[in-house]
């Protein structure tokens, strides 16, 4: 190994240089032929370790100034974008409520207000990408779309001010998910749209946020992520595809808050999610794929989550193997319904409901986030060195690494994963986390999330609060 | 679509044939966010597409729209949406649908729609569609041997129109190129325990754990084999855990070097499925010593050992070998 990706002379940093790793063995191979995944990986480390080595190199201010968070820089870049886009952006114009979520729930990180004005403006621009029979498309007169609907439902939750949250027709709503949803149980992203994880994510997120999930949208669902999760432990997008780490995710999140979490093959998913931080101190999407920023969030925030699940994890190892032959890989799983709990059921749920209590199913947010935090299972001070040494722009915004250009969706998950890695040691959710926890001066402490929407934490009481 | 040849684009406004149409402006409001700059000839053919769209005027002058409105933005979904109803009301040629959709796939790889798209069209095509399918993935794996839509559909394809004769082939293919290519991996595993023609994981096996072994072996630092060779036991812990190959591998690897942390972290679970450690095995325990001088044979303070030394050759996951060692059975 010849070069260290963490400073071990760095005050906040732990990490020593890692003296056996995944992808080193390609340095050590340089005599035989290299394939294309290793070839791509050196060129990527490369370019990584001489970032790190500049850092490890540079006096103890410089470090501090090189791990600073450039908060006006990156309000710039968000609100610029959020006023005007350039022509280059009609790709994304089936996607503006996603630039709306992006952009806004990235500022509200940065503890960024927004004027009455700015408010008023989205609330309106929202109301016309909505459907006369509910859900969000992804501009004015656009089919609503599962996705879309998301965006703009977290948005609105985000702006947080009772105008915004009641802009929200959430009979209608309910009433598109119930279409959207499949007779095999999981979500279409519109109609006659495909069927994936991120759709049944999106939907149940939806749902669970604004108190109108039940048993009608749950049913049938958690046979099918199940079916997602693949023999690395990841989740897939379909049953059969790679485990990736948008779709662990939102397989993940989706089981949480469809209380059926302990079904899924836990260690097996613990383990290849911490599996997919490299040398490189970032996460990949997927085993032998590049680092990308933007998985700090998908992947770290997988970690994140599990970080409050650890008893239904030690309970599905103690109890091994008897109980990983019932979590069958082919979806042949019993199918409990959410009322009708098997008598084996692991008594480690989130919630234990019975019958008359289902329909409160939406609390299991709110559960959640009060269960401890274990601590992280992942190298948080490294990633937020990857985060803010190789994903971060200094003229604003974030990338997916070196090299590539900045944009609105790698800022908003980048930042989601910076919050993520700064409140990981943080035993419950809002308690401000010790200096240590967070690299480079304490004013790049960013807002806590809720890890399970992704919204910023007290926007979420909020909405709890209102509806 | 117009005219391809033509360099110039002609506004619809100029064109006779849409002379009965009004163009139907984005209903953005008086003060939009995230406003987009729309170039003209976008503004206008989203204007006459909305027109059509709104009005549901499901004709030939409609269906050359959405080709023209797709090549703008393949991903806005409405628009091929809205396509397919007028593909299915004009009866249209389906071959036809075939060259174009390819042809934007081809430029447009990694978008959703498409390939949504691709689906709904060999769906109604049929079986006869397998081969055509299997060999445009093929063309698009060859650029990108990893792209997620190729292969989600390719997989598709396989379990609904057939076609599974070559596919583990064309993984050994793959992976004779890169065997660092997780997605043949992942091919691989969707092939031995979904192929019809295979006899399913069971049968599979014991061929696929010599394979795997040897692909380990000639690159002990690839993750991919390492989990591709827990996947052949998912459906029985136990096996792996009994299965000598196995066991043998990680001495093997471990022998050869002591802290490949592959190695060590299966040895982590065979010992968690009842591995017993023999005396061949005492050989690495002894090595391992080296590195952690208190280790024992004793299966349970073995594997704690394991993790103390993984926590210091793997310290990028101390936090996670940690959180093991607490939790040993
Ligand atoms: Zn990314």
């Amino acid at each position: 190994m010849d070069s260290s990706p963490i400073d071990s002379s760095s005050s906040s940093s732990t990490l020593s240089s890692p003296t056996s790793s995944p992808h080193s063995a390609a340095h050590d191979n340089q005599s035989r032929t290299l394939t294309l995944s290793q070839l791509e990986q050196c060129k990527v480390e490369e370019r990584v370790f001489e970032i790190y080595r500049i850092f490890s190199d540079a006096p103890a201010h410089t470090q501090t100034l090189m791990v600073e968070l450039w908060r006006d820089k990156h309000i710039e870049f968000l609100t610029r974008g959020f006023n005007q886009l350039g022509p280059s952006y009609h790709v994304l114009d089936a996607n503006r409520p996603w630039l709306c979520y992006w952009i806004l729930h990235s500022r509200a990180l940065l503890s960024e207000s927004i004027d009455t004005e700015l408010e008023n403006n989205t609330i309106d621009f929202l109301s016309r990408c909505k459907d006369k029979n509910g859900g969000y498309g992804g501009g004015p007169g656009q089919l609503p779309h599962l996705a879309t609907t998301y965006a703009a439902v977290n948005t609105l939750v985000t702006l947080g001010s009772d105008a915004a949250l009641l802009s929200i027709n959430r009979e209608e709503l309910h009433s598109f998910l119930l279409r959207m949803k499949d007779s095999c149980g999981a979500f279409r992203m519109h109609t006659a749209g495909e069927i994936d994880v991120r759709a049944c994510y999106t939907a149940i997120s939806v749902a669970s946020i604004l108190n109108i999930l039940d048993l009608e949208l749950v049913t049938g669902l958690g046979d099918y992520i199940l079916r997602c999760q693949t023999y690395e432990g990841g989740i897939a997008g379909e049953p059969g595809s790679e485990a990736h780490g948008g779709y662990t995710f939102c397989g993940l999140a989706t089981m949480i808050l469809i209380n059926e979490v302990d079904k899924l093959d836990l260690s097996s998913l613990i383990d290849w999610v911490a599996f997919r931080q490299g040398v490189e101190c970032g996460f990949q999407g997927r085993t032998n794929k590049l680092v990308d920023g933007c998985y700090s969030f998908w992947q770290g925030g997988s970690l994140f989550i599990i970080q409050r699940l650890l008893s239904i994890a030690h309970h599905q190892i103690k109890s091994s193997p008897i109980s990983l032959k019932h979590l069958s890989v082919d979806g042949n799983a019993d199918s409990a319904s959410f009322t009708g709990r098997k008598p084996d059921r692991s008594p480690y749920q989130i919630h234990d409901f019975d019958g008359e209590e289902a329909g409160k199913i939406s609390a299991i947010g709110l559960e959640f986030i009060k269960i401890t935090n274990e601590g992280p299972l992942f190298h948080s001070i490294a990633l937020q060195q990857y985060i803010l040494l190789c994903s971060q722009v200094l003229e604003g915004g974030f990338r997916d690494k070196p090299g590539k250009q900045r944009d609105h969706y790698h800022s908003c998950y980048c930042l989601s994963g910076l919050s993520v890695c700064q409140y990981s040691f943080s035993k419950t959710a809002d308690s401000p986390p010790l200096p240590n926890a967070v690299l480079g001066l304490y004013s790049n402490l960013l807002e806590p999330i809720h890890p399970l929407y992704n919204v910023v934490l007290e926007k979420y009481y909020k909405v709890q609060a209102l509806l | 679509m117009s005219s391809e040849e033509d360099d110039e684009w002609v506004p619809f406004s100029r064109r006779s044939e849409w002379s009965d149409v009004k163009p139907v402006p984005q209903d953005d409001g008086p003060h939009p966010v995230v406003p987009i700059a729309y170039a003209d000839d976008f503004r206008e053919t989203m204007d006459y597409f909305r027109a059509v769209y709104f009005s549901d005027e499901r004709s030939r002058r409609a269906l050359d729209l959405t080709s023209e409105a797709i090549a703008m933005n393949p991903g806005n979904y409405t628009i091929w949406h809205f396509r397919r109803l007028v593909l299915e009301s004009l009866h249209a040629d389906l071959n036809d649908e075939l060259k174009f959709i390819n042809s934007v796939a081809s430029k447009n790889s990694k978008n959703y729609q498409i390939w949504h798209h691709k689906r709904w069209l060999a769906e109604k095509l049929g079986p006869e569609a397998a081969e055509k399918e299997l060999e445009f993935t093929k063309n698009i794996l060859s650029i990108d041997a990893k792209n997620y839509h190729a292969w989600s559909h390719r997989q598709w394809v396989l379990e609904a129109l057939g076609g599974w004769e070559n596919e583990l082939d064309y993984c050994n293919e793959l992976l004779e190129d890169d065997i660092y290519n997780n997605s043949a991996w992942n091919q691989r595993y969707f092939v031995i325990t979904r192929s019809p023609l295979l006899g399913g994981l069971q049968a599979m096996r014991e061929s696929e754990v010599s394979y795997t072994v040897g692909a380990i072996l000639s690159n002990p630092e690839n993750e991919s084999p390492w989990r591709y060779l827990r996947g052949l036991h998912k459906d029985d812990p136990d096996l792996l855990a009994h299965n000598k190959q196995v066991s043998g591998v990680c001495l093997q690897v471990l022998s050869a070097k002591h802290d490949v942390v592959f190695a060590l972290s299966l040895l982590l679970d065979l010992l968690r499925h009842g591995f017993q450690p023999s005396l061949e095995f005492c050989g690495v325990v002894d090595a391992l010593r080296s590195v952690s001088p208190e280790l024992s044979s004793d299966p349970a303070s073995l594997a704690g050992s394991i993790c103390s030394i993984l926590e210091t050759v793997d310290p990028l996951r101390s936090n996670y070998w940690a959180w093991r060692r607490s939790h040993l059975p």
